[in-house]
């Protein structure tokens, strides 16, 4: 990671010293253990904060939309799959793009390390080659990276950016995808389990809407929560059904769209599991139209294309 | 006064027959403020709760009065909160929170009843913080992890058992009911010894602080600190100070409810006119009206900062935005940022 973290710092340094570009869209030393934090470096000077560690979590697509003059950015295969996604949803024009590309095998879930150490606060997190140990005030953990990763990143078989302009680093060995057995098991509850799930799961939202505003995907000029004229959803939080409402509203909206980049999951403050309806519609997705977003630059967004053998099982009851 | 900790599941059963007692009871990974049925739901292990205790005195969603509009007139109907609550396990920095809000709640031109009802009939018991977590700067702020601001009583974990010190005379009553025990000069001073030993590691500098917003305003620093942030509302919702709320109506015709819903600054509707204009047009206006109101309006109207270094939304921010490093980057905005 260090010697990564050295290969970008010179990329952004390069790219901003020869003014290729005007700005590095990157990730800083955050300020808690193992944290990276975004970082907007616009001389060489400031790229010389760049970093990279297994604490880089957050997609920086976010940041790209409608961002004047010429960007770099450091991306991830999940940032670079929703990079993928806005070129073709013409929020970021390709040419004014460059991408400094970082194979990644997966971050880390700082909920999984603290339950680790019994929910104590996390004092240090030491990365060393395919561990980290893990220390607090009164005890310390050793263990594998691999045991630690975020679901969406255990999940992910596109750590290796598909596409790029500059890549730092090796390209990982290929990873076979995973398959939705979280899923699956979902599926096969009974219709009241599933709601009985839903609704305790989204009892706790408190509608922050971090969730939204963390997604690259999710950039509606005026969402529909916010609209008031007419208000299509309550704007109180004490109805569950609303909270679902919202959140089925959204996932159905990344439909097609979605990279599974988890960053919603990760942003909620509240630890809802987000992630199963995001990867429920994947899933759908995948099986429906053998389409994933963001892949490849030549694919057209499933739901935007049309062929007269799609299935419409959901449409035609035969 | 002592209370050993086997004899706490009982002494909150016995409260509970008298008042609604909220204590914080595991989530999953976290701890919330429930009121709770049962004295062994209390949690009093955990850090601070992930939701601040001003949620039991201001809700995100509170149903002011509910109006019902027939050919003869309109029916109000209001439902003030009235009922005895015991606050028990509530750290300093939420307890001092309050002492804080209490002044947009209750001042010279307003006085609202739903959290004024609520304060007046509360007790709150405290516990201080052997182990302040390392996000946590309330010393920066007035604040430190025995602070009594607030409180009634203040437990001070010995190892087996609690000193309970008394606060208010609220807290002498309820301690004289419930016939604490005397400690004895080893519990005092294994309490004066917890005291001492608890260590708050991060200092924040707000020396200078307030000067400095009082001419920022328009300063280029506020270009570029919002810039990684999402505009969402975990820091605020999370925050234990933050008090800024929006009514609405939740009726169907004529039938319904007014609410108050917690609001957030870094909402983009936040402040938004009937007419469409909004004074805070982006996200950088947003985010420095989160600094400006914690650090120099509130100081401003009430001679006091309105953050307690509870360090919640330094936990939270799904992208590490910190408020220690922004108050850091204000105060020597020169020097630190405009390279
Ligand atoms: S919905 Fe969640 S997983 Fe899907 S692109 Fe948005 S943030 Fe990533
Ligand atoms: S981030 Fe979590 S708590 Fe916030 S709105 Fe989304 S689901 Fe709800
Ligand atoms: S500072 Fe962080 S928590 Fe607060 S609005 Fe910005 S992104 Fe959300
Ligand atoms: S601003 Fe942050 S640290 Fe200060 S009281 Fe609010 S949540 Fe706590």
């Amino acid at each position: 990671m260090p010697k990564l973290a050295e290969q970008i710092k010179d990329a952004a340094k390069k790219l901003l010293a020869e003014q290729k570009v005007d700005l590095v869209v990157g990730f800083a030393e955050g300020s808690l253990p193992l944290r990276g934090t975004p970082l907007f470096a616009r001389t060489p000077e400031e790229a010389d904060k760049l970093t990279w560690n297994l604490g880089c979590e957050n997609n920086l697509a976010n940041y790209l939309r409608k961002k004047p003059g010429k960007v770099a950015v450091v991306a991830k295969g999940c940032d670079v799959r929703a990079i993928i996604a806005l070129v073709k949803e013409n929020q970021i024009n390709r040419d004014d793009l460059y991408i400094i590309g970082v194979p990644c095998s997966g971050m880390i879930d700082r909920k999984k390390t603290a339950a680790l150490l019994d929910d104590e606060d996390i004092l240090a997190i030491e990365e060393s080659g395919d561990t980290v140990v893990i220390k607090s005030n009164n005890s310390s953990a050793t263990a594998k990276v691999a045991d630690l990763l975020h679901n969406s990143c255990r999940d992910c078989s596109y750590g290796n950016p598909v596409i790029y302009d500059e890549l730092v680093g090796e390209l990982l060995p290929e990873k076979e995808a995973a398959d939705f057995t979280e899923i699956n098991d979902f599926e096969a509850k009974s219709v009241a389990e599933r709601r009985a799930f839903m609704n305790s799961e989204f009892s706790k939202c408190i509608r922050c809407y971090a969730c939204r505003n963390a997604c690259p995907l999710c950039y509606c000029e005026e969402c529909f929560v916010d609209c008031n004229q007419p208000e299509w959803i309550g704007k109180s939080a004490y109805n569950t059904e609303d909270n679902i409402l919202f959140q089925v509203v959204r996932v159905f909206h990344c439909a097609g769209r979605c990279v599974d980049c988890g960053a919603c999951e990760r942003a909620c403050p509240m630890g809802i599991n987000l992630r199963l309806l995001t990867r429920k519609l994947v899933k759908d997705v995948k099986e429906l139209y053998n389409a994933e977003a963001g892949v490849n630059m030549e694919d057209k967004p499933a739901l935007a294309t049309f062929t007269v053998d799609d299935p419409e099982a959901f449409l035609l009851k035969e | 006064m002592i209370i050993s900790k086997k004899d706490i599941p009982g002494f909150l059963d016995k409260l509970i027959s008298e008042y609604q007692v909220f204590a914080p009871v595991q989530e999953g990974s976290y701890t919330l403020f429930k009121s709770i049925t049962s004295g062994t739901d209390a949690v009093l292990t955990a850090d601070n709760t992930k939701l601040p205790a001003k949620e039991i005195f201001f809700p995100q969603s509170e149903k002011l009065f509910n109006y019902n509009v027939t050919e003869t007139g309109a029916k109000l109907e209001t439902d003030i909160d009235d009922r005895k609550k015991v606050i028990f396990g509530v750290r300093p920095c939420d307890a001092r929170s309050l002492v804080l809000l209490d002044n947009v709640f209750n001042n010279d031109k307003f006085q609202d009843p739903y959290y004024l009802t609520r304060r007046a009939n509360t007790i709150m018991v405290g516990i201080g913080c052997n182990t302040p977590a390392s996000t946590c700067f309330c010393t920066s702020v007035k604040g430190g992890p025995f602070d009594t601001t607030g409180l009634d009583l203040l437990l001070i974990d010995t190892g087996d058992a609690f000193v309970v010190e008394v606060v208010s005379d609220k807290g002498k009553a309820l301690a004289k009911q419930a016939g604490f025990a005397a400690a004895s000069d080893n519990d005092k001073s294994a309490a004066a010894k917890a005291k001492e030993a608890a260590k708050v590691t991060c200092q924040v500098n707000i020396d200078g602080l307030k000067d400095k917003l009082d001419i920022n305003f328009y300063a280029p620093i506020w270009d570029k600190i919002h810039e990684k942030c999402l505009g969402c509302g975990a820091c605020t919702y999370l925050c234990p100070t933050c008090h800024c709320f929006d009514i609405v109506d939740d009726a169907v015709d004529c039938n319904g409810c007014r609410v108050r819903n917690w609001d957030s600054c870094a909402f983009p509707i936040f402040t938004l006119h009937g007419s469409g204009h909004n004074p805070r047009t982006s996200n950088k206006e947003r985010y420095r009206n989160r600094i400006m109101h914690k650090f120099k309006y509130f100081v401003d109207n009430f001679g006091e900062i309105a953050c307690v270094g509870c360090g919640r939304c330094i936990k939270n921010c799904p992208v590490n935005m910190d408020i220690r490093v922004v108050l850091d980057d204000v105060r020597g905005s020169e020097a630190r940022l405009d390279s």
